[in-house]
C-alpha cells in the first residue's frame, strides 16, 4: 500500500469540444498524505477543479482521461468501475461546491438530503439515520437543528446552507474532504466563519482536505501544502511557509504581489499580472506562462521548463531555476 | 390553505358569472334562430314555440329569467333535443367524453415525460433526433389528419380495430391515440427542455458527488424539478381533454359532451350553448385549483396566496 492517501501521476485530461481538444490537465502530479490539507490556487480554467473532479470520477462531459494514473486510499481510480466509483463518492471522498444557493435540491427538505446520503453508504435505517443528520448538524453549528431538518433550501441563509453542505459531506466521515472554493458565493464574515468551522472539523475528525480557490488568503489560513496551477500544469508545489516566503516562480510572484496588503499607503496600486490567460485550444509551445512573464527568455517560448527541487518539500518548473539554462541563455531575453 | 381555498372560490364565483353574462349576449348577437331549418317553421309555429322557450322576451328580461334559474342550479331545456334538460345531457354525454379524456391524459403525461426525459438524456443522439421528429409531427399534425390516418391504417386496411362505437375496450383505442396525440408531444417537448436544464443544475452534480446511480438521481432529483411546468400545463389540458374533442367524437361516432358543444353552436341550441359554456368554465377554474395545490405538493417553494 502506498504511503499517500491521495497519488495522481502525469495525469492528462482533455475535453473534446466542438472546437477542438482543450488539454485541461498537462501532466499533474500531486502526492498527499493522510490529513494533510492541500491548497490548489490558480486563476478560472487553469485545471484546479478538474483535478479534483478525476479524483472521484467526475470528469465533466466531454473530458477524457488520456493518460496517468490516479490513487486513493491505495486503490486506482482511473481502474475502477462505476459501481465501484459511487460507492467511494460521498463515503470516503465527499466535496463541498462553491455555490451553496444551487448545489442543495430545492424541493427536497434538508433532513432528507443529509439522510439521503447516510441510507446510501451505511446500514443504518430511517431513524438511525435522522440521528445523525441531526448530530452533524449539531457538529457544523446549525441552531435549531430540530427545526432546520424540516425546512427546505430555499428556507435558509446561503451560510446555513452551506454548513448544510458541509454536514452532507462530513455524513460518512471521508477520508478526504474536496473543498471547491467554499467560501467565494459567501460574504467575508460568513466566509471566516465558514473556514474556521472546516478547520475546526478537520482537527476532530483527522480527514485531508483539498482546498481549491483563487484566493491565496484561504489558503494561507488553512493549508499545509500548496500547488499553484496555471494552465493545466502544477507550476509551483510547497510549503505554505515557502510559497508564501520563497516563491520560485514567476506566476507564483505575480500572484502574492497582485494581493492587497493592509499596511499599504492610499494611492498605493495593486501589481496585476499583464496579458490574458493561455488559450487553451491553443496553447504555447513552451512554457504556458512566457507570454505574461516579465523575465521570459527565448528558451521558454520553444520548451516545457523541468520541475527543479528547490528543498525536499517545494519545487517549481521555470527555467530561471534550471541553472545550466540560465547560465547559457543569460543576456538572451527575448522580449 | 382554507383561506386559499375560500379566495379561490369567491374569484370562480365571479368568473363564472361574467363568462355567463359574456356567453349569453354573445349569443344573441349571432344571426339565426334554432328552429330555422331546410323546411322553414310556419310563422305561427315559429310564434307559438318562442313564446313557449320566452325567446319572444326581450333579452335582457331572457338574461334575468336565465340567471336566476342558474342560481338554482338549472341549465334549463334543450331546444333541438326536445324536453330534454341541459343537466341531463350533461350528464350523461361528460363521463363518456371523460373517459376517453382521462384514459389519453394519463397516457400522454407519461409516455410524454418519459420521452422527453429519454431524449434529454440522450441529447444530440439519434434517439433524441427520433423524438424530436415525432413530437414536432405530433404537434404540427392536425388532430383530424390523426384520426383519418389511424382509420384508414388501423380500420380499414389491416381491419383490426372498429371505427366507431364505444361498446368494448378496443373500441377505446383509437380515439384515445388521436386523443393523446398532441399532448403527448407537446409535453415531452416540454419535459425535454426542462430535463436538460435540471441536468445541469449544481444540485444534480451533488446529487452524483453524494455517490448516487444515475438512475436514482434522475428519478429522485431531476424528475421532481423538471415535471414542474409539465404540472402547469396539465390544468387547461385536462379540463380540455375531459369535456371531450369534437373532431375525435365525430369522426369516431362517440357520443360524448365535445360533439354537443359544436353543434349546439350551429343549431343555435341556447340553453345547451350556455350550459356547455358554464361547464366548461368550471371544469377549467377547478382543475387550475388543483394543479395550483399539486404545484405546492411538488415545489415547497411556491406559496399560495
Amino acid at each position: 500500500m502506498s504511503e499517500y492517501l491521495v497519488d495522481i501521476r502525469n495525469l492528462r485530461l482533455s475535453f473534446f469540444t466542438p472546437a477542438g481538444e482543450v488539454k485541461a490537465l498537462n501532466d499533474v502530479s500531486i502526492q498527499m498524505k493522510q490529513g494533510e490539507v492541500l491548497g490548489i490556487v490558480g486563476e478560472s480554467g487553469s485545471g484546479k477543479s478538474v483535478t479534483a473532479y478525476s479524483l472521484m470520477g467526475l470528469v465533466p462531459e466531454p473530458g477524457r482521461i488520456i493518460s496517468g494514473t490516479i490513487d486513493f486510499n491505495g486503490h486506482r481510480v482511473t481502474e475502477m468501475t462505476e459501481k465501484q466509483l459511487r460507492e467511494m463518492r460521498g463515503n470516503e471522498i465527499s466535496i463541498i461546491f462553491q455555490d451553496p444557493m444551487t448545489s442543495l435540491n430545492p424541493v427536497y427538505t434538508i433532513g432528507n438530503q443529509i439522510e439521503e446520503v447516510i441510507l446510501l453508504h451505511t446500514t443504518k435505517d430511517r431513524k438511525a439515520a435522522r440521528e445523525r443528520a441531526l448530530e452533524l448538524l449539531n457538529l457544523v453549528g446549525i441552531n435549531e437543528p430540530h427545526k432546520r431538518l424540516r425546512q427546505y433550501p430555499h428556507e435558509l441563509s446561503g451560510g446555513m446552507r452551506q454548513r448544510v453542505m458541509i454536514a452532507i459531506a462530513l455524513a460518512c466521515e471521508p477520508k478526504l474532504l474536496i473543498a471547491d472554493e467554499p467560501t467565494t458565493a459567501l460574504d467575508v464574515t460568513i466566509q471566516a466563519q465558514i473556514l474556521e468551522l472546516m478547520n475546526d472539523l478537520r482537527k476532530k475528525i483527522g480527514m485531508s482536505i483539498i482546498m481549491i480557490t483563487h484566493d491565496l488568503g484561504v489558503v494561507a489560513s488553512m493549508c499545509e501544502k500548496i500547488a499553484v496551477m496555471y494552465a493545466g500544469k502544477i507550476v509551483e508545489y510547497g510549503t505554505a511557509e515557502e510559497i508564501f516566503y520563497n516563491p520560485q516562480h514567476e506566476y507564483t510572484k505575480g500572484l502574492l504581489m497582485s494581493i492587497p496588503k493592509l499596511n499599504a499607503t492610499e494611492h498605493e496600486k495593486l501589481i496585476p499580472i499583464e496579458g490574458t490567460p493561455v488559450d487553451m485550444l491553443m496553447p504555447p509551445q513552451g512554457c504556458p506562462f512566457a507570454p505574461r512573464c516579465n523575465s521570459c527568455m527565448k528558451i521558454c517560448l520553444r520548451e516545457m521548463p523541468p520541475y527543479t527541487d528547490i528543498n525536499a518539500d517545494h519545487y517549481s518548473a521555470c527555467w530561471l531555476l534550471q541553472k545550466e539554462a540560465y547560465e547559457s541563455l543569460k543576456g538572451g531575453v527575448a522580449q | 390553505m382554507a383561506q386559499y381555498i375560500v379566495k379561490r372560490i369567491a374569484l370562480a364565483i365571479i368568473t363564472l358569472f361574467v363568462v355567463s353574462t359574456f356567453t349569453f349576449f354573445l349569443m344573441f348577437l349571432v344571426p339565426g334562430g334554432p328552429f330555422l331549418s331546410e323546411k322553414a317553421p310556419s310563422p305561427a309555429t315559429l310564434k307559438a314555440l318562442e313564446e313557449k322557450y320566452g325567446l319572444n322576451l326581450p333579452v335582457t328580461q331572457q338574461y334575468k329569467n336565465y340567471m336566476l334559474r342558474l342560481l338554482k342550479g338549472d341549465l334549463g331545456t334543450s331546444l333541438k333535443q326536445r324536453g330534454r334538460e341541459v343537466n341531463n345531457i350533461i350528464a350523461t354525454r361528460f363521463p363518456v367524453s371523460a373517459k376517453i379524456g382521462a384514459v389519453a391524459i394519463l397516457i400522454a403525461v407519461t409516455v410524454g415525460v418519459t420521452l422527453g426525459s429519454i431524449a434529454a438524456l440522450n441529447r444530440g443522439k439519434l434517439l433524441d433526433s427520433i423524438i424530436i421528429f415525432f413530437s414536432t409531427c405530433g404537434i404540427a399534425v392536425p388532430g383530424f389528419v390523426v384520426c383519418t390516418v389511424l382509420m384508414y391504417i388501423l380500420g380499414l386496411k389491416l381491419n383490426l380495430l372498429p371505427t366507431f362505437g364505444l361498446t368494448s375496450g378496443r373500441h377505446y383505442i383509437m380515439p384515445v391515440i388521436a386523443l393523446a396525440f398532441y399532448p403527448m408531444s407537446y409535453i415531452s417537448r416540454l419535459m425535454r427542455s426542462c430535463m436538460l436544464d435540471v441536468l445541469n443544475q449544481d444540485y444534480m452534480r451533488t446529487a452524483k458527488a453524494k455517490g448516487l446511480s444515475q438512475w436514482k438521481a434522475l428519478f429522485k432529483h431531476a424528475l421532481r424539478n423538471a415535471i414542474l411546468p409539465v404540472v402547469t400545463y396539465l390544468g387547461p389540458l385536462l379540463a380540455y381533454t375531459l369535456t371531450g374533442s369534437f373532431i375525435v367524437e365525430k369522426i369516431f361516432t362517440i357520443p360524448g359532451l365535445g360533439d354537443s358543444f359544436i353543434s349546439s353552436i350551429t343549431g343555435r341550441d341556447y340553453p345547451l350553448i350556455m350550459g356547455t359554456t358554464i361547464f366548461l368554465a368550471f371544469l377549467i377554474i377547478t382543475m387550475n385549483v388543483i394543479v395550483d395545490i399539486i404545484y405546492k405538493l411538488v415545489d415547497p417553494r411556491i406559496k399560495l396566496s
